[in-house]
């Protein structure tokens, strides 16, 4: 700064000087103004507001936890460990165990997660691929009709329609799926089963009738839940592989399942394996399908036509008619669920963070 | 008249406020910093009322950077640091006691890419008459910043339209318009016609005098013939490799006659014959 | 004299049969065939979607009638009813928990996005609603139980609206958060360069711009939540009576016509699921035939903001 600059800075801030505050607020109106006290103040406000609501969220997690643990807490002393392992829940001797309960959430879940994944894999590879539409394209190219405009348009459109609908399996809500299940699955499923357990009962898993709710049902249901998390999320990783590797793939000569089978699943295992440890998160937290099909029987059995039960159709099934000593059972069971869901979902979204990751590297 | 609202700080921008020799920014940079990155170093110029003042200099030498000073818009930069004073109006605008917001209240800016709001045509031109609490008639306010900016005639009938259906000359009189609704006392304009088709270009460029009229305004252009034809005063910036970094600086300063047809240092005169740019 | 080495031909000529197409090739029959499974599983699951659809249409659409709308729900092989307070009670269910869960989804989103990004909390939140994502539902069910159920002493329509909040939540402030990244950068500049507040950039352009898509998440967060029962067997259970007979759409107009247990379509349909008399069984068709449709609407609508936004 020159000396003379200086000397007008100094010129400017002297007391009496132009930048005084009683000089500047005398000077006239115009448009532009500054904030006001009240603006001002509200925008304070508001940030804040924002801030402490973005810490109740992550707050509400440990509160969920922490309430479903307080509520299981007497029961946690009364019951103790043996809660996890003894098979007998009756009310009337205040005999609580859920080992059955257990064992038919992990035996229904995994059942249904591997049909839903089996199934939602390969809709995530026919969607992704675009079959349909490259289908449709060769059988207009082949009727001659690729030049029309409005034939032209159909296979993407219809393409779409199919994302769609598949997408709509998620909107069904659960208890529909339920009494659906009651009057459709199981009286189709029941003639087969029944002879399977005829003819082949000597294997565990055909072991027992069907006769009406049981394993089987409940899983085929849950796959059908399960399918739409699983076949979106997969889509989505199989999407989410670079143009470039595509490009290699098929520059080498490589047929679509080629490319497909060796480099396009194995690039998107991550996400693909992400979706189906959430998809295992939302079968072992399904209830309403699994309190309507599974039987709500405590038994413990190999067998896919037997009865069983599970943690959420526990809960379900049993507190709406409970007296104080189940329900304090029942918080027990709530805790034991919140406990498997919580883990695996948090590992099922880490695992899709690190995917996403991944592929970042890759671009 | 009354007194002017005083900011959250207890200071306030009068009306154009001016020191004796007609200057409304008076701007020091010392030193600016993003972080580690030395931007920008020794910039001495002023804006005066009426004026048009131009940043002219090769792409990296911080022109955008020392406009955006001027309105606090660099604060939005994470890491951004200032050793300098730009005065506006008898204050120091980077005082800790001066609230940015109501910086950006008296010094309006137009930007490279047209940018309206995803509104009508009318609530785009009335939002800064909104924020600032205007109790005249906003209508009229509307009709006369859209004839200043030359834009009223092609929409006076779809003022209720989406401003985004506009093409892109007209977006960007629409953020002119936008930005002269509040009769700011320095309007500032980054590139504003880098985006646009050459018709556009002139269109803007014809407005500018015409705005000078009325505003006053520093415009940041790599076009040297647009800076010719508009700028009373300009402002020439190069790039400091010398530290092994690039730092922007300022070369010359003066009446764009004299930088243009009498330049006295030689970066200037190979920019003006066009050796780089 | 030495002879040329012998040059063995790199290229043999290529034996253009083998560029064929053919479905006798093994590679491209395998190819052919996994295609042609993954097409039949793709069509084999949208079977259990129209089985679905067919069945409520067959079942639902015959009891559906003005009367089965607006009356209450039957005794035991009792002639008529209806499910009217059910619709009206998850009506009402509803309503509370998207007047809890859409302001705080979209204040947190607001937070993470404009206020705090890139902050240690904001990684935090957005992986907290990741979690509650996939809570269980009858687990949000135990949680309002324990809240509210037990703090008030009584099972009750905001009972049930705390906990479908809860879902209600991670779905609200996820797609909140997507809406409010895509406003452009340079709309966010504009007004900032105006001399708006970040109170005012956000209100006034941000949001505004941005509202079809955080619809879109209200939407499709309402229609999950309008189909839940299990949450609401822990908090509002049900009620074979209208919440207010005084009211002419038998909304609730006081406090204590709020805090006792309400219907709901959802758990109306569970109950009656097991019953072993018809009337009752054909209720719950119609019932699922109502929720479906509601589901289905709130999702379309969803759908279509979600389209719009993207110009």
């Amino acid at each position: 700064m020159t000396p003379a600059r200086a000397e007008a800075v100094r010129e400017i801030f002297r007391p009496g000087g132009p930048a005084d505050e009683r000089t500047l607020l005398s000077t006239g109106s115009d448009i532009s103004q500054a904030p006001s006290a009240g603006e001002v103040a509200a925008d304070r406000f508001f940030r804040a507001a924002t801030m402490a609501v973005a810490w109740f969220t992550v707050f509400l997690v440990f509160w969920v936890v922490l309430s479903i643990g307080r509520q299981a807490l007497p029961s946690l002393r009364t019951y103790g460990v043996a809660f996890l392992t003894d098979t007998v829940w009756d009310a009337n001797r205040n005999a609580f165990g859920i080992l059955p309960a257990i064992v038919g959430t992990l035996y229904s879940s995994i059942l249904g997660l591997v049909i839903g994944t089996i199934f939602g894999l390969a809709i995530a590879i026919f969607l992704s691929e675009k079959f349909l539409a490259t289908g449709l394209d060769a059988c207009l190219a082949f009727l001659g009709l690729a030049d029309n405009a409005w034939f032209a348009s159909l296979p993407s459109r219809l393409e779409n329609l199919l994302r769609i609908t598949i997408e709509l399996l998620a909107a069904i809500p659960s208890v529909v799926y339920g009494l659906w299940g009651i009057f459709i699955v199981i009286p189709i499923i029941r003639p087969p089963a029944n002879w399977l357990h005829a003819h082949l009962g000597w294997i565990p898993f055909f072991g027992t009738s069907l006769s009406g709710p049981g394993l089987l049902p409940a899983s085929i249901v849950l796959a059908i839940m399960v399918l739409p998390t699983i076949s979106a999320i997969s889509r989505d990783a199989l999407v989410a592989v670079p143009p470039k590797l595509r490009e290699a793939a098929f520059g080498m000569g490589a047929t679509r399942w080629e490319a497909i089978l060796a480099i396009f699943l194995p690039t998107a295992a991550t996400g693909i394996f992400g979706a189906v440890i959430l998809g295992f998160g939302r079968a072992l937290g399904e209830t309403m399908a699994l309190a309507m099909l599974a039987g709500n029987a405590n038994v413990i059995s190999w067998s896919l036509f037997s009865p069983a039960n599970t943690l959420a159709a526990l809960l379900a099934n049993h507190f709406p008619e409970a007296g104080k000593p189940e329900v304090a059972a029942l918080m027990y069971a709530a805790l034991v669920l919140l406990a498997i869901t919580l883990i695996v979902n948090i590992v099922g979204t880490l695992i899709l963070q690190r995917a996403e990751a991944g592929l970042k590297g890759l671009r | 008249m009354g007194p002017s609202p005083a900011t959250a700080n207890g200071h306030a921008f009068g009306a154009h406020e001016q020191m004796p020799d007609g200057t409304l920014i008076d701007c020091n940079i010392n030193e600016l910093h993003y972080g580690r990155f030395k931007a920008v170093r020794d910039v001495s110029l002023k804006v005066r009322k009426g004026t048009i003042t131009a940043f002219i200099g090769p792409s990296g030498c911080g022109k955008s950077t020392v406009l955006r000073c001027l309105n606090r818009m660099n604060d939005l930069v994470r890491g951004f640091r200032l050793r300098g004073h730009v005065i506006f109006r008898g204050q120091d605008i980077y005082a800790s006691k001066i609230d940015p917001v109501a910086v950006r209240r008296h010094i309006g800016m137009v930007f490279q890419q047209p940018n309206p709001f995803a509104m009508s045509i009318f609530r785009n031109v009335a939002f800064g008459l909104r924020l600032n609490r205007y109790k005249g008639s906003t209508q009229e306010k509307v009709e006369s910043a859209l004839k200043q900016a030359a834009l009223w005639d092609e929409v006076k009938d779809k003022l209720r339209s989406s401003a985004l259906a506009l093409s892109g000359g007209q977006q960007q009189r629409l953020c002119i318009a936008r930005a002269v609704a509040t009769e700011p006392a320095v309007l500032l304009m980054d590139e504003p016609c880098s985006a646009l088709d050459p018709i556009a270009t002139r269109r803007i460029e014809e407005l500018m005098l015409e705005l000078k009229k009325k505003y006053t305004i520093a415009i940041v252009t790599h076009n040297l013939q647009q800076a010719k034809r508009l700028a009373d005063t300009t402002a020439f910036l190069y790039v400091d490799t010398s530290a092994g970094g690039r730092t922007g600086y300022m070369v010359e300063y003066g009446p764009t006659n004299e930088i243009f047809d009498n330049p006295r240092e030689e970066h200037t005169k190979q920019y003006i014959r066009g050796e780089f740019s | 004299m030495e002879r040329p080495p012998n040059r063995t031909a790199v290229t043999s000529e290529v034996d253009l049969e083998s560029l064929e197409r053919s479905l006798r090739r093994p590679r491209t029959l395998l190819s052919f065939t996994l295609s042609a499974l993954t097409g039949l599983a793709t069509f084999a699951a949208l079977f259990p979607l129209f089985s679905v659809l067919y069945m409520l249409a067959k079942q639902g659409l015959a009891g559906l009638s003005l009367a089965t709308l607006s009356e209450l729900p039957p005794a035991a092989m009792a002639p008529g009813g209806g499910i009217g307070n059910a619709i009206v009670g998850t009506f009402v269910v509803v309503a509370i928990a998207s007047v809890i869960s859409v302001p705080l989804g979209i204040l947190a989103a607001i937070y993470i996005v404009e206020f705090g990004p890139e902050t240690r909390i904001a990684a935090a939140v957005r992986f907290a609603a990741k979690v509650l994502t996939g809570l269980p539902s009858i687990l949000a069910g135990v949680f309002a139980f324990a809240v509210v159920v037990a703090t008030t002493g009584e099972f009750s329509a905001p009972a049930g609206g705390v906990a479908l909040a809860l879902l209600m939540v991670p779905t609200v402030l996820l797609t909140a958060e997507e809406a409010i990244k895509r406003v452009p950068a340079r709309m966010r500049e504009a007004a900032i360069g105006m001399g708006a507040t970040p109170t005012q950039v956000v209100t006034q352009v941000i949001v505004p711009t941005g509202a079809p898509a955080i619809l879109t998440g209200v939407m499709l967060a309402v229609a999950r939540a309008a189909g839940e029962t299990a949450p609401l067997l822990f908090t509002a259970l049900f009620s074979n009576y209208w919440m207010s007979t005084t009211h002419p759409l038998f909304l609730p107009k006081t406090m204590s016509d709020l805090m006792r247990p309400t219907a709901s379509l959802a758990v109306l349909i569970y109950n009656f699921s097991g019953s072993p008399f018809d009337n009752q069984i054909a209720l719950a068709w119609t019932a699922a035939l109502v929720l479906v449709v509601i589901v289905l609407v709130f999702n379309v609508i969803g759908q279509s903001l979600a389209g719009r936004s993207s110009d």
